[in-house]
């Protein structure tokens, strides 16, 4: 009896541990955002009294998100964002997922060593051609476009696409894949109907880990696209930035809503991360 | 339809040569089963029969159409894999007409040919299942399912059993079996258990190192093998190998003899040995007698038997069953 309680507050003392540690955790990566959400709803002089304290009836404002909805094109600054980051982020897991296809399936000369070139992105920040990328923008005439955004991103998110996908498509038998041959399956159709789906929890893993930097960037929009009509969210809250004063309530509103299509985002992918895990393996 | 014929095969994976020449025919209605200790290229050859591996040199003939270059599908072949290979996101039904939507069938005929194939292997209840959610050996009949709906011209095996466990496995096999007697279609077998071999075969192709070793009936290879390589893998337990000089044989190097063909005496025989292990398995006893310099000579008799560990026993062989091989390991007739 006393040996059996023993063992149970053992584990419930481990279980506490392991939650205290995370609990922990979390509240440190949550408290920078926590800190933004509530002053985005206080005023002013508020946020600078007490940053830490809740809005109440007195210091409750929404003078921040007035200012954002009022001055510039903030919608248009979020459509330009989504569509940044949604068709980088497709061309980044179709052209990974291809060209993983291809180094993990078929058997040609210079395979190694494609696949190192193409790795070798993940060791080289792409900032360090921005130089050579905007000479090359401008030579094309695409300074100020959407394109040049989604084109440096895709080139950006690929190599570590292909190499966490390629590694994942060694995994799925070939068995499975020579089923789909003799049921007369093209190369195409077991790429799409049989290898995709198998590896979705990681396509997912690799869409998160390519759409948040996408979304936060700063560097390439103020550099290749800083126009009025083609600014992304982080790059139109500088607007409120300034060298002597800065608007805090609209900046903080405007970060505080350029969290949301993220969030969205990324609850979708999580979603498929788990339906993927829990779908079943292959044998 | 679906005889194969296989002329001067050579496949190489880089320098390294696995098949080194195979020639085979394997007639309409045969059930031809490639057996060979891992590695001896069984499987590759398979695999080029169906297309999915390409030839170094050779030809490859379907019902005598030259078939090199086509791909599995314009051959007529369906194959079943060791490792089930369904599709794990599509219903049994799904996986199994899956080839004919693809070959663009009326659904009518999709449907009487999966319902054959469904009520050949009783699957009826899991049509609508999901590989995840059945059994290894339901898995492999699905696997076998999908390869009848196909109506190929030929049906390739590859170590199907071989992830089943022994129960489901003698099930399996006679389900093949069965399945090859209502079918009367060609089928190529690949194992590398003997067992399997001898109970299904036609015929069997024995392969080592690239090479075939012989072809036969079970019972040839059995009463007749061309070299120690195939007298020592078909039967079991293996054929014991004695060096010839110990028996006082001067004609020959090895002496072959098969441990059902030995007897055992307590007071003569052609060996003197120690009995060092007894195994009774109730049908057979197998006694394992320590002969110095002969090495461990397995001897099986039928019924039960008593033996003591340690005791002194003399092997006497069935002399008209004895094989002489010469240095080369062939037979010497």
């Amino acid at each position: 009896m006393k040996n059996n309680g023993n063992l149970i507050n053992a584990s419930t003392a481990r279980t506490i541990a392991a939650h205290a540690v995370l609990i922990t955790y979390t509240l440190i990566a949550l408290f920078p955002v926590v800190v933004i959400l509530i002053n985005s709803f206080k005023t002013r002089k508020a946020i600078f009294k007490s940053p830490l304290s809740l809005p109440n009836s007195e210091s409750f404002s929404l003078v921040g998100y007035e200012t954002v909805v009022k001055q510039g094109d903030f919608l248009l600054y979020f459509q330009n964002s989504l569509v940044v980051t949604v068709v980088s982020l497709t061309l980044v897991l179709l052209f990974g997922a291809m060209a993983a296809f291809a180094l993990s399936e078929y058997r040609f000369k210079g395979n190694l060593l494609v696949g190192l070139y193409l790795a070798l992105g993940i060791m080289i920040p792409i900032r360090l051609g921005t130089v050579s990328i905007l000479q090359m923008m401008v030579a094309t005439d695409l300074v100020n476009t959407l394109t040049a955004l989604i084109l440096v991103y895709t080139a950006q998110g690929l190599p570590l696409a292909i190499f966490i996908l390629s590694e994942f498509m060694q995994g799925i038998s070939d068995d499975l894949k020579n089923a789909g041959r003799i049921d007369g399956l093209s190369e195409y159709r077991i790429f799409g109907r049989l290898v995709l789906p198998l590896i979705r929890p990681a396509m997912a893993t690799v869409a998160v880990f390519t759409m948040i930097p996408i979304w936060n960037d700063l560097w390439f929009p103020l550099i290749l696209a800083p126009a009025e009509e083609t600014k992304t969210v982080t790059l139109g809250a500088q607007v409120f930035i300034g060298q002597f004063v800065t608007n805090w309530n609209a900046v903080l509103s405007s970060l505080s809503l350029a969290i949301v299509p993220v969030l969205v985002l990324y609850v979708i992918f999580s979603r498929q991360l788990i339906k993927g895990i829990t779908a079943g393996a292959v044998k | 339809m679906g005889s194969l014929a296989l002329k001067d095969i050579h496949k190489s994976f880089g320098t390294v040569e696995v098949l080194k020449g195979i020639d085979l025919e394997v007639e309409d209605g045969e059930l031809i089963i490639f057996v060979g200790p891992s590695g001896c290229g069984k499987s590759t050859l398979l695999r080029i029969i169906a297309g999915l591996e390409d030839e170094t040199s050779g030809t490859v003939a379907i019902d005598d159409d030259t078939v090199n270059g086509q791909s599995p599908t314009e051959r007529g072949i369906a194959m079943v894999f060791q490792t089930y290979a369904l599709y794990p996101h599509l219903t049994v039904r799904d996986n199994m007409s899956l080839g004919l939507k693809q070959a663009k069938r009326p659904a009518a005929e999709i449907k009487s040919r999966v319902d054959l194939a469904t009520s050949m292997l009783s699957l009826g209840d899991y049509l609508d299942r999901r590989p995840a959610e059945l059994s290894g050996g339901q898995r492999q009949r699905v696997a076998i399912g999908r390869a009848i709906v196909r109506k190929p011209k030929l049906f390739l095996f590859d170590e199907p059993l071989s992830n089943l466990d022994a129960a489901l496995r003698v099930n399996t096999r006679l389900e093949i079996a069965r399945l090859h007697r209502e079918l009367e279609a060609t089928m190529v077998y690949v194992t590398h258990d003997q067992v399997e071999a001898m109970t299904l075969g036609d015929r069997i192709v024995v392969l080592n190192d690239g090479y075939i070793e012989q072809v036969g009936s079970p019972m040839e290879l059995y009463k007749k093998p061309a070299n120690k390589f195939v007298a020592g893998f078909i039967g079991s337990p293996r054929m014991n190998f004695i060096d010839s000089r110990l028996l006082g044989n001067t004609g020959s190097t090895t002496t072959g003899i098969r441990p059902e063909h030995i007897s055992l005496s307590l007071s003569q025989g052609d060996l003197k040995g120690t009995v060092s292990h007894v195994e009774r398995l109730g049908g057979d006893t197998n006694v394992y007698l320590n002969c110095s310099e002969a090495g461990l000579v397995s001897v099986r008799l039928f019924g039960e038997h008593d033996y003591e560990v340690d005791s002194t026993c003399f092997a006497v062989f069935d002399q008209s069953r004895v094989f002489q091989f010469d240095q080369e390991g062939k037979t010497i007739v």
